[in-house]
């Protein structure tokens, strides 16, 4: 079991990171035509709309939250005044309302995937299997928040912190060590998770790394040369 | 002042039959893909109707093009932050039936049905969902000539402002004419600003506008700001595509495939010599109706030696400089003034021009209905409102399209009278400003219309520019890896296996 326990994670993350990153590094480099984001909206419209809004602002929120929850040392959080138990209970107040505008937007899009003949026909297997795992992920999310009422002293947060940390500082045994007392659902969560990031580069999920920011800035008119003078 | 050369194109709108032969090769070119089968980068649309897709110029609904806010230029669809914000979900997309649902029929069926009963028919089938469809509620021409009730109809655009619209209901006052569309490649595209990976762009060397299909992630912000909607999103391949103006063709001298193949020889490509530090201020003036004047005022004369200066110290080269000389783009557009842009009011300056018809305008003359105005047919009392060519060529100001449509017909006088009756009318060419020699180059170019005349593309120097030795074994066009093409059958990103069409196996008999 320990050993098991080892490998999902103190192991699993590093492979699960290392196929993220250079898988899409090498999709970039090689088959850029395949990095877009795959809209369907034409196709379908109405039901995107309400779908696709509510998913991204559910989703977008829920991840800037795991980032600043997980990888943000709790003594810079001690700093700004706020104690486990504060933390504990912004989690589950943001990170509920978040989950659960993702929650019926995700619905929206799952139905509609599925039972729209037109986006039904064009979907790729992993077009459907991607959103199913972000909508396994998103349950197994909410309802870690019933197990995390049991624990509004915020420690067992504080061992999920302890494993983020400790994996991208590399002490993967202690990463292990340190999440091997939490609810299974956490487990559950965290593995599914880490499995998000090895299916990645092989889905549509790659999108979000090409957000364009620099659209702000640019000038509105791009002219290309050919001719090098 | 910064020279840039762009070739341009006229389609004389007087001589197109409207016989699809450049949406079809153009089709069997470009888009006979699945994923583009709804997506013509050329069509030709009977007007009056609302067009492909529908009711694309009325930009109230569907926010293309420029507005001028504040003294500057901005998107309809909105600025840069509203464009960004829209990104999960663009509220001005077209959907797919405001094209159509592309279909096929059941040929197969034809051969495989074996003894039966009755006649076997080939019924249509959706080429999105595979699905039967019972019914083809709508199609790329689904108004060819005049088709679907006056109703529908004139819901046109260009209907705005024209007095006594519904009178063209009636079957003694309807008119009709062609209108051929494609990209209009133009000088301030509305297209490359919304796009918000920068995947579009346009070419410095002949103004040619092109999706980068590598860096095109697909957000459609394209489509929308797209006033022509002449952006196509591909749904299998989930990248947006538009009319390249053939630029393999053009690059090799030779002209697009429309062109080409136009039986009518309505089509006319020529080199534009233009000011591009002035595009800005001249999409950006204040009246509408003066658009189509700014325009004319950033093209250059190519046979002013300042000008050929200035283009010789951009780099453009010599034999660009001598097509624009020849270019009957620049004597359409700017020598005889008979050529007029689309919907100038969109602000995009586009670079594909159309002479208004004058058919119907001739056979009324000479059936006597029309009253004359000197030697010349009244035009205000003829078949097409003035102010609908107007509205769809020059913002609703008349008075270009009246000198257009004037001249033509003083040409057509001016030769009858020196064919037919052996006398030189120098009265009618004199009434539309026009002297003896332009008129005879006028003949020479838009009624005899000679291939050399009509297509004046000089060849990109190509060999200069890459090392003949270093392009020695590659693949030409690829996707930048190696020489794959983004879609194999085995595929590890996802992407489906190629659709396989059915092909008739042939049984070999004895």
């Amino acid at each position: 079991m320990a050993h098991l326990n080892l490998f999902a994670f103190g192991i699993y993350p590093y492979i699960a990171i290392a196929i993220m990153v250079l898988g899409s590094w090498i999709r970039y480099d090689r088959e850029q035509y395949t990095w877009k984001t795959s809209s369907s909206q034409l196709l379908e419209s109405k039901q995107l709309r309400k779908g696709s809004i509510a998913f991204h602002i559910g989703i977008l929120g829920i991840f800037l939250g795991h980032f600043a929850g997980l990888l943000l040392p709790k003594e810079l959080w001690y700093l700004f005044g706020i104690t486990s138990s504060m933390k504990q209970m912004i989690a589950i107040v943001a990170g509920g309302i978040f989950g659960l505008i993702c929650f019926y937007g995700l619905t929206i899009l799952i139905k509609r995937r599925l039972f729209n003949p037109r986006i039904r026909a064009t979907s790729n297997p992993m077009d459907i299997a991607i959103l199913l795992l972000l909508y396994a992920q998103l349950i197994l999310g909410l309802l870690s928040i019933f197990v995390s009422v049991g624990h509004l002293d915020g420690q067992e947060m504080l061992k999920l912190m302890a494993w983020a940390q400790n994996t991208v500082t590399f002490n993967s045994v202690a990463a292990a060590e340190s999440i091997s007392s939490v609810h299974w659902i956490f487990k559950l969560h965290v593995f599914l998770g880490m499995t998000l990031f090895v299916v990645f580069p092989f889905s549509r999920l790659v999108h979000m790394l090409s957000v364009p920011v620099q659209y702000i800035s640019r000038q509105h008119q791009i002219v290309r040369q050919r001719f090098v003078r | 002042m910064k020279v840039r050369a762009q070739i341009g194109m006229v389609l004389n709108l007087d001589k197109c039959i409207g016989c699809h032969t450049c949406s079809i090769t153009c089709k069997n070119v470009w888009t006979s893909r699945e994923g583009v089968e709804y997506a013509w980068f050329n069509n030709v649309e009977t007007k009056p109707g609302i067009g492909f897709p529908k009711e694309w110029e009325n930009q109230q609904k569907w926010n293309g093009g420029w507005v001028r806010e504040n003294g500057k230029l901005q998107l309809k669809i909105g600025g840069k932050r509203r464009i960004l914000a829209n990104i999960f979900a663009n509220p001005d997309l077209p959907e797919i039936d405001d094209y159509y649902e592309p279909f096929d029929f059941d040929y197969q069926h034809l051969h495989n049905v074996g003894d039966t009963k009755h006649q076997p028919v080939a019924r249509p089938r959706s080429l999105i969902s595979g699905q039967r469809m019972e019914k083809i509620e709508w199609g790329p021409n689904w108004e060819e000539i005049l088709g679907t009730e006056f109703e529908k109809r004139k819901k046109d655009t260009n209907f705005n402002e024209v007095v006594q619209k519904d009178i063209y209901g009636q079957f003694e006052k309807t008119f009709m004419m062609y209108l051929p569309r494609l990209c209009e490649h133009c000088l301030n595209p509305a297209c490359v600003a919304a796009c918000p990976s920068g995947a579009i762009y346009k070419r410095e060397e002949d103004g040619i506008v092109l999706i980068d299909q590598d860096k095109c992630r697909g957000w459609r912000m394209c489509v929308s700001a797209c006033p022509y909607k002449k952006i196509y999103y591909n749904w299998k391949s989930g990248k947006s595509e538009k009319c390249t103006f053939c630029f393999p063709r053009i690059e090799a001298g030779q002209p697009t495939t429309c062109s080409e193949t136009c039986v009518g020889r309505i089509r006319y490509l020529g080199v534009l010599l233009y000011d591009a530090d002035r595009i800005e201020s001249a999409a950006c003036v204040a009246n509408e109706k003066d658009l189509y004047q700014a325009q004319l005022d950033i093209f250059l004369d190519p046979h002013d030696p300042a000008v050929i200066a200035a283009a010789r110290a951009e780099g453009i080269n010599d034999n660009w400089i001598k097509a624009a000389q020849r270019s009957p783009v620049y004597m359409m557009a700017m020598d005889w003034k008979v050529a007029l842009p689309l919907h100038p009011e969109y602000r995009t300056l586009p670079m594909v021009w159309y002479v208004p018809p004058l058919s119907p305008i001739q056979s009324a003359v000479q059936a006597g209905h029309v009253g004359m105005n000197g030697e010349i047919p009244d035009l205000k009392s003829l078949r097409i409102p003035l102010r609908y060519l107007a509205n769809m060529l020059t913002a609703g100001d008349e008075a270009p399209v009246v000198r257009a449509l004037e001249r033509m017909i003083a040409m057509r006088a001016f030769k009858r009278s020196q064919q037919v009756d052996g006398v030189e009318d120098l009265d009618v060419l004199k009434q539309v400003g026009l002297n003896a020699i332009q008129v005879e180059e006028m003949y020479r170019y838009m009624a005899l219309a000679n291939y050399e005349d009509r297509f004046v593309i000089p060849t990109s120097h190509r060999a200069y520019a890459e090392n003949a030795y270093d392009l020695k074994s590659s693949c030409g066009f690829t996707f930048g890896n190696g020489c794959g093409d983004g879609n194999n059958d085995v595929n590890l990103f996802g992407t489906k296996a190629k659709g396989v069409r059915q092909v008739i196996p042939v049984e070999l008999k004895d």
